[in-house]
């Protein structure tokens, strides 16, 4: 058996995962201790402590190591999924301040879930270790699961909360034998040593390796919804409540390709080789199928969802270019991609109203003009979705595609191009309605509380950071 | 003050005059529109500065800008002005002030945000005619799309938000492919000089292969082709000139079919000047079909919108043929032509927004003898219509006999089939005028129409004033973009001649070479 050494080191290299299990234990005991707070309380202590786990985040900028006997890696990487994570709990957890008003359900356990669905990804964005990323994604998952059910008394909800937990279960089943299958043929399941396996003979993988690599790719397709493993993702994000749905959309889509990076552009960048033609042919059904089953849709969160799909295409489009500029391509379009699409969410849940009745997008018409700030922050985040230049999204997919063509996938590059157009008819029906169509009954949209307008002013101020000068978060990802 | 300065502040002026006005209150709508109409006529006098100081002997960029961006792929934030685009330029800070008078009492609600638009539009026209960086113009290519969207869309006639769709999605088609070209460019220029930029400039220098000149000329025209409008690309246009507003009309045939011949004249011609020579007969015989399609379907038209959207793909074919005839007279007959179908065909559709704005119709058969209720305005629409269809001591015939004259030097086949179209213009808008204007004053309703007032007046008097001066004297124009052209032809022609060996060699071989990119 391995001996493995913990030194005191190594706990400061999960720092910010432990400061925020500690803040979630302590959220989940003041909820039973002192039921009669503030409902707002416990979301307000959550971000207090994401904020401390920020700080402490921040103490792990500039170091390069791996701890915990080769479990966790620290590495600029890591700090940048790790900001990545905890601004999305941020942000959705602001959401939750109007939202507490719509729904009428108890909220004491939403704040510790989400801080402990972070936990998850956070470690998931730091392993070095199949295990490790294992036990992110599984921490992060039965998070996720209660959360989708949250609404107990809405069929829909609880309708998303089976469906992504059956289907989550078998992802995981798959993940599970793939990593089984891989250490069988490596004998370790640290990243690091199966890259220096297969370096020893890239162009002869075992079938072991082979498989193992295999089903490691269709649990990782299933979490950030690959398309064919994606048919989960319009119902249960349909049913979920709003700030839970904007934070699967954005942090689980990102943990899953921290993940991926983890696994495929650093560990098994050899062996991909062979993986990229699979890659390549996922990636353009991916961004094919969402866009265009997104033409369709009238409900604002299935169109969402469809959405989501298709951008998870694009950034599969950045791990089939892998080279140098891959990573930072695809760390920057999720950066991205978090502020838009929380933006667009925020609004939504705002227009949505109570009890999320009205989540059809004819329920926007008018906005443009009788809400002049939602409807201007909706159609910013619209036309950042759609990759409209100076927004972050054109900026995003712009590296994407520089990153691709480098490598030599013109094809690839066209067809993300030919996507980005079919994207921008459903993105702007969004607009349409808002600034061309006659307002439908307006009272019924609450006011904007002061939560939800932070999210939208940091939605649209990232939005036209990243799209206008974009050099200061490069440089950052070097 | 640093011209480079001024240039900037041309180019931002309207956007910081947009900051500003986002602050005034809504309900101020006089207050709104002054001060667009002021900060756009400022951005005019002030472009009006750059021109008079621009050396027209000088055939490079002058009043460059040129900071770093994004140092980290290699964007650079450069701006400047050639003989080409200083005058489109021009036209269009002073299209813009024309515009934002025109829609005075023409638009009566949302007028806050349809100021805001117009002027976040003259910011992005203005950026892709002064840019120099790939990425900057790909920018403000796009950016020009979201407020023309919303023009359309939002004060347009009865079929707008199609017509607005249609228009995004058409010139989207186009610029997607270019954005791949453009990128395809960026990793070609690191192969030859070990250099990441979008320097224009920069890239100008390298010496593409022809086949690769091949696919990145196509993707390139493809975008431009859509803008200018070239048949058949050309469908977008009737909806979009007729369901806008009426300044929505005049900017979109002023400035922004403009930016398609721009787009020729900056990029696939200067970038890929073999592959232009090699698809030259392709351009210019769709140019020529354009002028002479384009004035058949002006001629059968019911409605003087739609007659004077056709008739605008009529023009710019002579602009194309110009341009691809590549000679000196006939490209300086193309950039003049350029500011000529702005002045005209911006005066055109103002002539229509007027009556449009007196009788809520466009249709030819309301009207007829309107010269008995209107006579001032019949004055300007015949000078106008004249202009248009080219005749002589107007800004028309300079620009089209410039054309025609350069064009027989080298495509003479051409020249005499686009001679043939001046014909057919005559016949569209001198019948149109006919029944519109002359005859008997039948309909009841055209017999009280008021004529023009004081600020119609103002708005049509520079255009009628331009198209006088640049009919009899237009070498104040002509003289600035001269040394420009020259350059660019002497270009042309060397690429004529290794046009002639690569002609020898075999198509497929020269188009479809081995992978050219860097393999991981």
């Amino acid at each position: 058996m391995p001996t493995i050494s913990v030194n005191s080191g190594d706990i400061l290299s999960i720092a910010p995962v432990i400061v925020l299990s500690i803040f979630g234990i302590y959220l989940v005991l003041q909820g039973i201790f002192a039921p009669r707070l503030h409902r707002l309380t416990l979301p307000y202590l959550g971000l207090v402590g994401i904020g401390v786990a920020m700080t402490a985040n921040f103490l792990l900028l500039g170091k390069t190591e791996t701890t915990f006997s080769g479990m966790i890696r620290v590495d600029s990487i890591t700090v940048v999924l790790n900001f990545i994570f905890l601004t999305t709990a941020a942000l959705s957890l602001l959401l939750t301040t109007s939202y507490s008003d719509q729904v009428k359900i108890e909220f004491i356990e939403f704040a510790p879930l989400m801080l402990f669905a972070t936990v998850g990804m956070m470690l998931m964005g730091s392993a070095a270790s199949l295990m490790i990323i294992f036990l992110g994604l599984e921490t992060m998952s039965i998070a996720l699961y209660v959360l989708a059910g949250f609404r107990r008394h809405n069929r829909r909800s609880l309708e998303s909360a089976l469906k992504y937990f059956l289907l989550g279960a078998f992802a995981t089943g798959f993940l599970l034998y793939g990593i089984a299958l891989t250490y069988g043929a490596v004998g370790t399941t640290e990243l690091q040593k199966i890259t220096e396996f297969i370096a020893k003979d890239p162009l002869h993988p075992s079938a072991l390796l082979v498989f193992g690599i295999g089903l490691i790719i269709v649990g990782f397709g299933f979490k950030v919804a690959l398309v064919p493993f994606h048919m989960w993702t319009p119902d249960v994000y349909e049913g979920a409540p709003m700030p839970v749905t904007a934070y699967m959309a954005v942090g689980a889509k990102a943990a899953g390709f921290a993940a991926i990076i983890r696994v495929l552009s650093i560990a098994a960048i050899q062996i991909s080789y062979d993986w990229t033609q699979i890659l390549w042919i996922l990636a353009v059904l991916t961004m094919t199928t969402g866009n265009i089953i997104a033409l369709v849709q009238d409900n604002i969160k299935r169109m969402l969802a469809y959405s989501s799909i298709a951008h998870a295409g694009y950034i599969l489009m950045g791990v089939v270019a892998g080279n140098d500029l891959s990573v930072r391509a695809i760390l920057f379009y999720l950066i991205a991609y978090m502020f838009m699409n929380l933006g667009a969410f925020a609004v939504a849940s705002i227009v949505s109203g109570n009890e999320e009745r009205r989540v059809k997008i004819e329920y926007f018409s008018g906005l443009g003009f009788s809400r002049p700030i939602l409807g201007l922050a909706m159609a910013v985040c619209m036309f950042s979705l759609a990759g409209l230049p100076p927004t972050a999204g054109f900026m995003g997919k712009f590296y994407l595609f520089s990153a691709a063509l480098k490598s030599g996938y013109l094809w690839l590059v066209i067809f993300g191009v030919i996507n980005s157009l079919i994207s921008v008819y459903y993105y702007l029906r969004v607009v349409v309605a808002m600034y061309m169509q006659d307002p439908v009954d307006q009272k019924a949209i609450p006011q904007l509380a002061p939560g939800v307008g932070l999210v939208i002013l940091a939605a649209i101020l990232g939005i036209f950071y990243l799209g206008l000068f974009p050099n200061a978060m490069l440089s950052l990802l070097q | 003050m640093n011209m480079g300065t001024i240039l900037n502040l041309v180019t931002y002026l309207p956007l910081i005059g947009m900051v500003i006005l986002m602050m005034i209150p809504r309900s101020e709508e006089k207050l709104l529109k002054s001060w667009a109409f002021l900060v756009s006529l400022v951005t005019f006098f002030l472009s009006v500065v750059l021109f008079v100081r621009f050396d027209g002997g000088n055939p490079n960029m002058q009043f460059e800008v040129n900071h770093s961006w994004i140092s980290s792929i290699g964007a650079s934030y450069h701006l400047g002005v050639d003989g080409i685009s200083i005058l489109l330029v021009v036209l269009t800070t002073l299209i813009m002030p024309i515009a934002i008078l025109s829609s005075w009492t023409a638009i009566t609600s949302r007028v806050k945000e349809y100021m805001i638009a117009m002027l976040f539009l003259e910011t992005a026209m203005l950026g892709v005619f002064v840019s120099l960086d790939l990425l900057l113009f790909y920018v403000f290519w796009e950016a020009m799309l979201i407020p023309m969207y919303l023009l359309i869309g939002v004060w347009g006639g009865q079929r707008r938000i199609y017509a607005a769709l249609k228009f995004v999605i058409f010139t989207m088609v186009g610029s997607i492919f270019m954005l791949v070209a453009i990128l395809f460019l960026y990793f070609m220029n690191h192969t030859y000089t070990g250099v990441y930029t979008f320097d224009l400039l920069a890239i100008q220098k390298i010496q593409i292969p022809f086949g690769v000149q091949f696919w990145l000329f196509i993707a390139f025209a493809l975008a431009f082709a859509i803008k200018v409008p070239m048949f058949p690309f050309h469908t977008w246009l009737p909806d979009a000139h007729v369901e806008a507003p009426t300044a929505g009309s005049i900017i979109l045939a002023g400035v922004l079919l403009k930016m398609g011949t721009y787009g020729f004249l900056r990029f696939n011609l200067p970038l890929f000047p073999q592959a232009s020579v090699y698809f030259a007969p392709v351009l210019l015989a769709l140019a020529v079909i354009g002028i002479l399609y384009g004035a058949w379907i002006s001629m059968v038209q019911k409605d003087i919108k739609k007659l004077v959207a056709y008739s605008s793909v009529s023009h710019l074919g002579f602009i194309m043929l110009g341009i691809f005839a590549m000679t000196v007279e006939s490209m300086q007959g193309g950039v003049i032509q350029m500011i000529n179908h702005g002045i005209s065909t911006g005066a055109l559709f103002l002539a229509v927004g007027m009556i449009y704005e007196r009788r809520h119709t466009r249709e030819i058969s309301e009207f007829g003898g309107v010269t008995q209720s209107m006579p001032v305005f019949a004055a300007f629409l015949l000078i106008v219509a004249l202009s248009s269809l080219g005749l002589p001591g107007l800004n028309g015939f300079v620009g089209e006999f410039l054309v025609l004259v350069g064009s027989y030097q080298t495509v003479p086949v051409f020249a005499v089939l686009a001679t043939v179209g001046i014909i057919f213009a005559a016949v569209y808008l001198l019948w149109m005028y006919r029944r519109v204007m002359f005859g008997p004053l039948v309909n009841k309703k055209n017999q009280n129409l008021p004529d023009l007032n004081g600020r119609e007046i103002a708005t049509i008097l520079p255009l009628i004033f331009l198209i006088f001066w640049i009919g009899i004297y237009p070498s104040t124009f002509l003289r600035k973009s001269k040394a420009s052209v020259e350059m660019l032809v002497e270009k042309m022609n060397l690429a004529k001649v290794e046009v002639q060996k690569i002609k020898k060699k075999k198509f497929a071989d020269v188009v479809f070479p081995g992978s050219f990119f860097e393999k991981k």
